[in-house]
């Protein structure tokens, strides 16, 4: 991980705007993340939550605007699964550590089927595993280089409770240990309960940015912070 | 790129079924092309009904000749079964036991002999439109073939007859006169008699009967030339304008194992391709920016796919070929170019393959869509020319110049047969071909995300 001055953002994202032909799909999106925050990306379909990330991962290039990060510095983790399903655990972890030029191959993927709990399902094919086990892969996949910066778009569609539970507490531990977490969720209450600092996006355009206590407040009178994350928007629309 | 490679040789080898049915479909597919272009056609089946009476012959100009050779003649260019009468082998035709019956009427021998009225055979069809294409065509040959056997008994008898008027001898005709003098002697006989004679006026009309018997002589052995032409107008005089003549059953193995390595290479290719998108790993793989690519760029991903398909098409159409060898008679000795061509070709295909699956979204979408353009890249290439309209055939002729499957096709004909053009000329149009794809497949691939 690289080495930053105190108070120095590990990801810093200026005036990013992208275009699919007519449609503007980014309006000059500002906003960084500091190290070992969890910072989640929200707002309506259509907004842009996926096109931002994607960008920041280097899965597409921006129309214009910065991203302070190469796309080898940030640890990408797909809404998607993107794993072989015909590889065994440990194989796909082995496979992208190599890929990634990871130093210690063996020993990266042993520190991830640490970090994932699925040290005794190492030899079990990626299709014999639950949807949870294969997001944890995906997400092990995402963090073998130890990457400053951990770009997740929406990891917990498809989980159940239980495993959307265990797999923020997985998430949890990755920041705690200094790596910059940026992730889209269409549940507002994992931004609330884990997000440091949410981006709201809508159309493209950022609506707001900052702590979600924050937005709550925008917006007295709401029972939770959904009805308050609704009711910003609608009036973000006016 | 290796781990790659190896990360996809090792899906391959548990997805066995689909290793098995890579190799056995086109393996399959191509045996069955091979033997459908290499064995002729099997002789219709036809009933034929004799009505003449036994031993009748044709008497012609006091020869004889038998009815029963012509018919003998048909049957030989047919797979034939007698039949008694007319009406048993209508039902043999209506049973669909046979293609067609061919029936000899009892007065074909009293109308060949008139030397006035044309001789007829019925012949009795059944079916759909195609047996009936078919059926007419081979009938309409075997009978082609016994007719100029026929004629040309004919013509030898009328040839040999016009001999004896010529030179003199016996005719064998009854009403003919013994020892002929013959027509080229007359002239000479006549002239000795005229000068004989006394009178000036009996040596002239002498002079022009011998006059007019050289004549007569001169065209009469003119018209055996004649006879012949007529008899059969044009002969066939076979020349090969360039390259060696390959055999069909070489041809047909060559067709069979191009038609092999292009199933393997386009589905491989166009599969491994896919499989990354349906993986969702294409954009883990490919992220990053032009030359500074997070793991791999998009250029080293195609490249691992058109090797790993090209290795493995190449390695079974080459062990395809080279176990046909032991079957076939094949030059061993030009083994270096079977590989080089086989070679080429297994990228040109491989490369069409990428530009597939760098198209299709998931592997079933890839494979259904290499099928769709494989089987008619097959087809047309085996299209010859004249067999279609002329603009139809431009047209084949450019899309089969723009895929692989022609061109690899001549490669492997010129490195197998040493037919034109040239390997050389081939395998580089091939190679250009391979280059050309995998550009494609590089620019979908990027418009595809």
């Amino acid at each position: 991980m690289s080495v930053l001055a105190a108070g120095e953002p590990s990801l810093s994202v200026r005036a990013l705007r992208k275009r699919f032909g007519q449609r503007v799909a980014l309006r000059d999106v500002d906003f960084e993340a500091r190290p070992g925050e969890m910072l989640a990306v929200i707002g309506p379909n259509g907004a842009g939550k996926t096109t931002l990330l994607s960008i920041v991962a280097g899965v597409q290039g921006a129309s214009g605007g910065t991203v302070s990060r190469q796309a080898s510095e940030v640890g990408w983790v797909p809404q998607q699964p993107a794993v072989y399903s015909k590889l065994s655990v440990a194989e796909n972890l082995r496979l992208f550590a190599r890929l990634e030029k990871v130093g210690d191959v063996d020993g990266a993927v042993q520190r991830m089927l640490a970090q994932t709990g699925l040290r005794d399902r190492a030899d079990d094919l990626l299709q014999e595993l639950s949807a949870g086990n294969r997001q944890r892969v995906n997400i092990a996949v995402g963090l073998l280089s130890d990457p400053p910066v951990v770009v997740l778009d929406e990891p917990s569609t498809a989980l159940d409770p239980t495993q959307r539970a265990r797999l923020w507490s997985f998430i949890s531990t990755i920041a705690a240990r200094g790596s910059a977490i940026v992730f889209s969720t269409h549940i507002v209450e994992e931004a609330q309960r884990y997000a440091d600092r949410v981006l709201v996006l809508d159309a493209g355009r950022r609506r707001f940015f900052g702590a979600p206590a924050e937005l709550a407040a925008s917006q007295p009178g709401c029972r939770d912070f959904e009805s308050a994350f609704v009711s910003f928007l609608a009036q973000a629309q006016r | 790129m290796r781990w790659l490679l190896g990360k996809d040789l090792r899906i391959l080898a548990r997805s066995r079924l689909l290793v098995g049915i890579l190799v056995v479909y086109p393996v399959a597919i191509a045996l069955l092309i091979g033997l459908a272009i290499s064995r002729s056609p099997a002789k219709p089946k036809v009933a034929i009904v004799n009505l003449t009476p036994a031993g009748q012959s044709v008497e012609l100009a006091g020869r004889t000749l038998s009815v029963q050779q012509y018919a003998s003649e048909l049957f030989s260019q047919v797979d034939a079964v007698k039949e008694p009468t007319r009406a048993a082998a209508a039902a043999q035709v209506a049973s669909g036991k046979v293609l067609a019956a061919v029936v000899i009427p009892r007065d074909v021998v009293a109308k060949i002999s008139s030397g006035i009225s044309q001789a007829q055979v019925e012949v009795i069809y059944n079916g759909d439109a195609l047996q009936q294409s078919v059926a007419k065509a081979g009938i309409g040959s075997a009978l082609a073939e016994a007719n100029l056997a026929l004629s040309k008994q004919i013509r030898d008898v009328a040839v040999r007859d016009i001999d004896v008027l010529l030179k003199g001898g016996e005719l064998g005709i009854l009403s003919a006169p013994q020892s002929l003098i013959g027509l080229s002697h007359i002239p000479g006989a006549l002239r000795g008699i005229a000068a004989r004679q006394s009178s000036p006026a009996d040596r002239r009309r002498l002079d022009q009967i011998a006059a007019f018997a050289a004549f007569a002589a001169t065209n009469l052995g003119i018209s055996k030339d004649v006879l012949r032409t007529v008899s059969q107008p044009i002969a066939v005089k076979q020349k090969l304008l360039h390259g060696r003549r390959t055999p069909l059953d070489s041809f047909a193995v060559v067709v069979a194992v191009a038609i092999s390595l292009m199933f393997v290479c386009v589905l491989l290719a166009s599969g491994g391709l896919a499989l990354e998108r349906e993986e969702h790993a294409l954009g883990r793989l490919t992220r990053g920016s032009g030359r500074r690519p997070a793991l791999l760029s998009r250029t080293a991903l195609i490249a691992e796919k058109v090797t790993l398909a090209a290795t493995c098409a190449f390695v079974l159409s080459a062990a395809m070929l080279c176990a046909i060898g032991a079957f076939v008679a094949l030059d061993w000795s030009r083994l270096p170019l079977w590989l080089l061509a086989l070679a080429a070709g297994a990228l040109s295909f491989a490369a069409l393959g990428v530009a597939i699956g760098a198209l299709a979204r998931e592997v079933r979408a890839a494979s259904l869509l290499a099928f769709l353009l494989s089987l008619p890249l097959a087809l047309l290439a085996l299209v010859p020319s004249g067999a279609v309209a002329g603009g139809l055939y431009a047209v084949i002729s450019v899309i089969s110049f723009a895929f692989p499957y022609k061109a690899a096709l001549q490669a492997l004909d010129a490195a197998v047969n040493g037919s034109t053009p040239g390997i050389a000329i081939s395998v580089a149009h091939v190679l250009v071909l391979a280059l050309c794809f995998a550009a494609l497949a590089r620019l979908s691939l990027r418009r595809a995300e």
